[in-house]
């Protein structure tokens, strides 16, 4: 595939951005999503300027973030990966040793000092640690090598569904696909593993999910079974969406939206806030931008030097993905749902933070290329 | 070699390559599906979601349960919900903001802090949303607004309901208090249920009762306008009141208490060692629960924060003192626990004891010594130099197994929020927070409850308890029984028995009983001074605990010493002998000797108690 050449690398802005070690693409298409973030979520809190205001100072943290992870070598990540998995499962079975509990699930770590959800740190370490076994071996795969991988995917996402948190836990599985895929696993193989997953479907079903999982999956299929109850937010979120039309409601004019109808309007659906304003020609354009960066992303790790910064950079834009897609999937109501906000839109601190790291470390795959004179 | 890494490498960028490629469609496929999906709701379906949205006019609008009351064990009302009137303005409906706000300014007093509030709302909400300017209106100025309410449009005053503690600070360190909610509180709670709720427990009993004395939420179902009026109310469904609580406490207890204590610093404890019930749990200095309600000032909370006297500190649950000599008859027991002495066995205390071979002099309180002293004598009159031998020859090991079975240096599960564990000294301790190794000279002061060990009052009352009733007490509590909506009467709380304390030999307790005894009854005792007149017969233990360490050759002299390093002034006991109603923990900071302070203290409140006994028992 051949590298997009940007206009942007022509201006003559590029000396700053070599500078800064970052990508000007990539980086200008996270500023204007986090800015377009910023002014539905206004509009989404009912002009909430406080609450605006501390979105900015958690946005201008993830930033800093960004920079500065983009100046480590990319080198020095994968040194860390092994160790960081390994702290990230450490404290996975601390937290279902001695988390708090809340709303029946246990998630949290209580450090004194900051209380977070180690499985959100284990969006990053997974991919991290898979990329870094691969990285040590010749590529595509062995079946033995493989398999390694899988078990090595499948420990924490164990330990996040015994917390049980089902909706990290397909999203983290997701980061470690991914780096199996990108690293060549047969597709012969592919369409075995999907049809036993098939098969042990029922078993899933029946065995492994809780209660409320399997309403929340009943419910989608079926949103009018509970209008009250699980199935409102899906038919408020559509009704929000459906009415924005071509042109939308208008910045603040949703009324859906204002008149308190949409639930977790600055969180997990802040999206269909974003619908009803600004219609389909505005969800459009939010979608494109999303594309961009996902695509911008893949083309950096495919013009990495080494397969771990290529493995990783690529799983970092197909996590950015799939966030993106199961947010959406889930306000229009294609999935259940399973609360995970949209990337640098939603109102929210860890997600947030974690991300632009996450690109952060892309900025680094982009710009600590050794000079191999090819 | 490098030849074929780099052939490799090349390899693995082509097949990197493909897969990105492969997966780029994937992702541009799932974004088409995303977009077809909005197509089909926005485009397609346009009409009919434009149409629920325009019918979408019922609004849930939460009605805030009652919070349940509390009571004392004699029905005398602790918290109460009194009503609370609210001014409103409605900016869309009013013209000239700031002319009218001048012209209410003359009628009634706003604070600047709540103009500074209202104004910041002012900017955050819609126009035809309520926006409070003035929480807490007094029935004078709700009567003089509704005079005059004609000439204001778009203010209205409607009333809710808010805590008030009518005992105010006698009780503000059992109760707590309730707050306005904060984004902390709103982390640990559902919103759901405390969708109409301003008010949540913030400490003490308010605090720990929270999910019964909350209540549920109910609704209105309102149809409102596209413009969000509420038009008409369609359902309602009505709130749960709370549960109402009712205290093991007395209000007269500890009023006294409380009043004893005046102008002092320092905390009481006093429970009914049959069934763990607090009748008493004063601390002072104190403050005014009611206060912290509606949100204290700034200027109020800072004084409050920084007197020096600490009234916000609840020294009967949280405070930790050396208990000085109010453990020697635990130390006793010990040490016929592990035959180290009998009780009749004698030995000669002199002014002080020295370890083996080492020249630091322990002093005895009592600068000539006892001279020959039995056990009985010893704890009656507080001699030093018998525990310390004692405590030398059984050893820290010994004294930390036995003294913890009497709960000291841990947490007694009392029914509130807070409570911490003091310290009861061990060799592991000592090497796991200090790193160093446990010395023989700190066994002996540990025997007279000096040095390391700490324990709150409430410990102490419970330590008491365990001797009244010989090892068989009760988890202390403070509520006795709970009052549901739509139940009849109180329903009793079941005391939860603690582990009982175990002996060698049940004599042991009488021993120490009768030792006991004679601090106050005999004519050596340290306590004989509050025996004058006494109407039953009281067990109880003095002690004095030193804040201040004094040079190896210096004298301990009340007059030179400054004020806040004086020594603290203890004192447990339970009475009647016999029958045990009540133990309890007095402790005086900077009071002096236990048996000048604390001790007359002890018996105001048990001859209170037991002649109220007696009372309600003759009719």
């Amino acid at each position: 595939m051949p590298a997009i050449k940007s206009d942007l690398y022509e201006h003559p802005f590029r000396i700053i951005y070599d500078f800064l070690k970052i990508d000007a693409m990539l980086f200008m298409a996270l500023v204007i999503l986090s800015l377009s973030g910023l002014m539905v979520l206004y509009s989404a809190s009912g002009g909430d300027i406080d609450l605006v205001q501390r979105q900015c100072i958690r946005l201008l943290i993830g930033f800093v973030g960004l920079l500065v992870f983009a100046q480590i070598p990319v080198e020095q990540f994968r040194k860390w990966s092994f160790w960081l998995y390994l702290l990230g499962v450490v404290l996975l079975l601390l937290v279902l040793a001695v988390g708090d509990m809340s709303k029946g699930a246990q998630r949290w770590l209580d450090l004194g000092f900051i209380r977070f959800q180690p499985s959100e740190l284990m969006k990053i370490c997974l991919p991290m640690m898979v990329a870094w076994y691969f990285s040590g071996m010749s590529l595509p795969p062995s079946l033995k090598s493989i398999t390694i991988a899988f078990v090595i995917v499948l420990f924490p996402v164990i330990l996040i569904i015994r917390q049980p948190d089902l909706g990290t836990a397909i999203l983290v599985t997701g980061t470690g696909l991914f780096v199996i895929f990108l690293a060549g696993i047969s597709y012969r193989l592919i369409a075995v593993l999907m049809g036993l997953t098939m098969a042990a479907a029922p078993v899933f079903w029946n065995y492994l999910l809780h209660d409320y999982q399997r309403v929340r999956i009943l419910t989608l299929l079926d949103p009018e079974r509970d209008p009250l109850g699980a199935g409102y937010h899906i038919i408020q979120s559509k009704i929000a969406i459906g009415s924005g039309g071509v042109y939308g409601r208008g910045w603040f004019d949703g009324t859906q939206s204002h008149l308190d109808f949409v639930p977790e309007r600055s969180t997990d659906f802040i999206f269909s806030v974003f619908s009803e304003e600004f219609g389909f020609i505005g969800a459009s354009m939010l979608i494109l931008l999303y594309l961009i960066i996902i695509v911008r992303g893949l083309i950096i790790a495919a013009n990495a030097q080494s397969s771990y910064a290529r493995l990783l950079g690529g799983a970092i834009s197909l996590s950015f993905f799939s966030y993106v897609f199961v947010n959406i999937g889930m306000v229009s109501g294609l999935l259940p749902v399973v609360g995970v906000p949209l990337p640098l839109i939603s109102y929210g601190g860890t997600s947030m933070v974690t991300l632009l790291a996450m690109f952060g470390v892309l900025m680094s795959i982009h710009s600590h290329k050794k000079l191999l004179g090819h | 070699m490098r030849r074929v890494a780099l052939n490799n490498t090349k390899k693995e960028s082509t097949l990197f390559r493909a897969r990105a490629l492969v997966i780029s469609i994937v992702v541009t496929v799932v974004f088409l599906l995303l977009l077809f999906r909005l197509y089909d709701l926005q485009i397609t379906h346009n009409v009919h979601y434009q149409t629920l949205s325009n019918d979408n006019r019922v609004r849930v609008e939460a009605i805030p349960p009652m919070r349940g009351l509390i009571y004392d064990h004699g029905e005398v009302l602790l918290a109460d919900n009194k009503p609370n009137y609210r001014l409103d303005i409605t900016p869309s409906s009013v013209n000239d903001m700031d002319a009218l706000l001048e012209a209410l300014s003359d009628i009634i007093s706003i604070q600047a802090h709540e103009l500074r509030r209202f104004k910041k709302e002012l900017r955050r909400k819609q126009s035809f949303q309520k926006i409070p300017l003035v929480y807490n209106l007094s029935d004078q100025e709700v009567a003089k607004f509704a005079v005059v309410q004609y000439y204001f449009p778009g203010v209205q005053i409607s009333a809710s309901s808010m805590r008030y503690y009518p005992q105010g600070k006698h009780f503000a360190h059992v109760m707590g208090y309730v707050g306005r909610i904060n984004e902390s509180d709103l982390s640990r709670l559902d919103r759901r249920d405390y969708a109409g709720t301003s008010y949540i427990g913030k400490l003490g009993l308010e605090r720990k009762y929270e999910s019964v004395l909350h209540g549920e939420v109910g609704y209105h179902h309102v149809e409102i306008n596209a413009q969000g009026r509420p038009l008409r109310v369609l359902k309602t469904q009505a709130p749960i009141k709370g549960v109402d609580l009712q205290l093991s406490l007395l209000k007269s207890l500890q009023t006294q208490a409380q009043t004893l204590l005046e102008g002092k610093k320092g905390a009481i404890v006093a429970m009914d060692p049959n069934n763990g019930d607090i009748l008493a749990f004063a601390s002072q200095p104190t403050y005014n629960p009611n206060l912290f309600v509606n949100g204290i000032g700034q200027k109020a909370y800072s004084q409050l924060r920084d007197n020096p006297a600490q009234p916000l500190f609840n020294r009967a649950l949280v405070g930790q003192y050396p208990p000085g000599s109010t453990v020697k008859p635990l130390v006793a027991m010990a040490a016929l626990e592990h035959q180290i002495m009998s009780p009749e066995q004698t030995m000669y205390a002199g002014p002080h004891f020295r370890l083996p071979g080492n020249t630091r002099k322990y002093r005895d309180w009592k600068k000539q010594g006892h001279g020959v002293v039995d056990m009985s004598k010893a704890i009656a009159q507080s001699c030093d130099v018998y525990f310390y031998k004692v405590g030398h020859e059984m050893g820290i090991d010994n004294m930390y197994q036995f003294l913890s079975r009497f709960g000291l240096g841990q947490l007694t599960g009392i029914d509130t929020v807070g409570e911490i564990d003091g310290l009861l000294p061990s060799r592991t301790w000592k090497v796991n927070t200090k790193g160093q190794p446990w010395y023989p000279g700190e066994t002996v002061i540990t025997s007279i409850g000096q040095g390391y060990m700490l324990a709150t009052p409430l410990q102490l009352a419970m330590m008491t308890s365990h001797l009244a009733t010989q090892g068989q007490t009760y988890q202390p509590r403070m509520v006795r029984a709970t009052r549901t909506v739509g139940e009849e009467g109180w329903q009793p709380v079941a005391p939860v028995p603690m582990a009982a304390v175990e002996v060698g030999d049940t004599r042991h307790w009488q021993v120490i009983t009768q030792a006991m005894q004679d601090v106050i009854h005999a004519p050596h005792g340290t306590a004989r001074a509050i025996a004058k007149g006494i109407a039953y017969n009281m067990a109880g233990k003095t002690g004095t605990a030193q804040v201040f360490s004094i040079a190896q050759d210096a004298e301990y002299d009340e007059e030179t010493v400054p004020e806040n390093l004086r020594d603290h002034s203890l004192f447990v006991a339970f009475a009647p002998v016999e029958n045990p109603q009540i133990a309890l923990a007095v402790i005086v900071e900077n009071g002096g000797g236990g048996s000048i302070t604390a001790a007359p203290i002890a018996r105001q409140l048990i001859d209170s108690y037991l002649l109220r006994e007696k009372y309600l028992a003759s009719h």
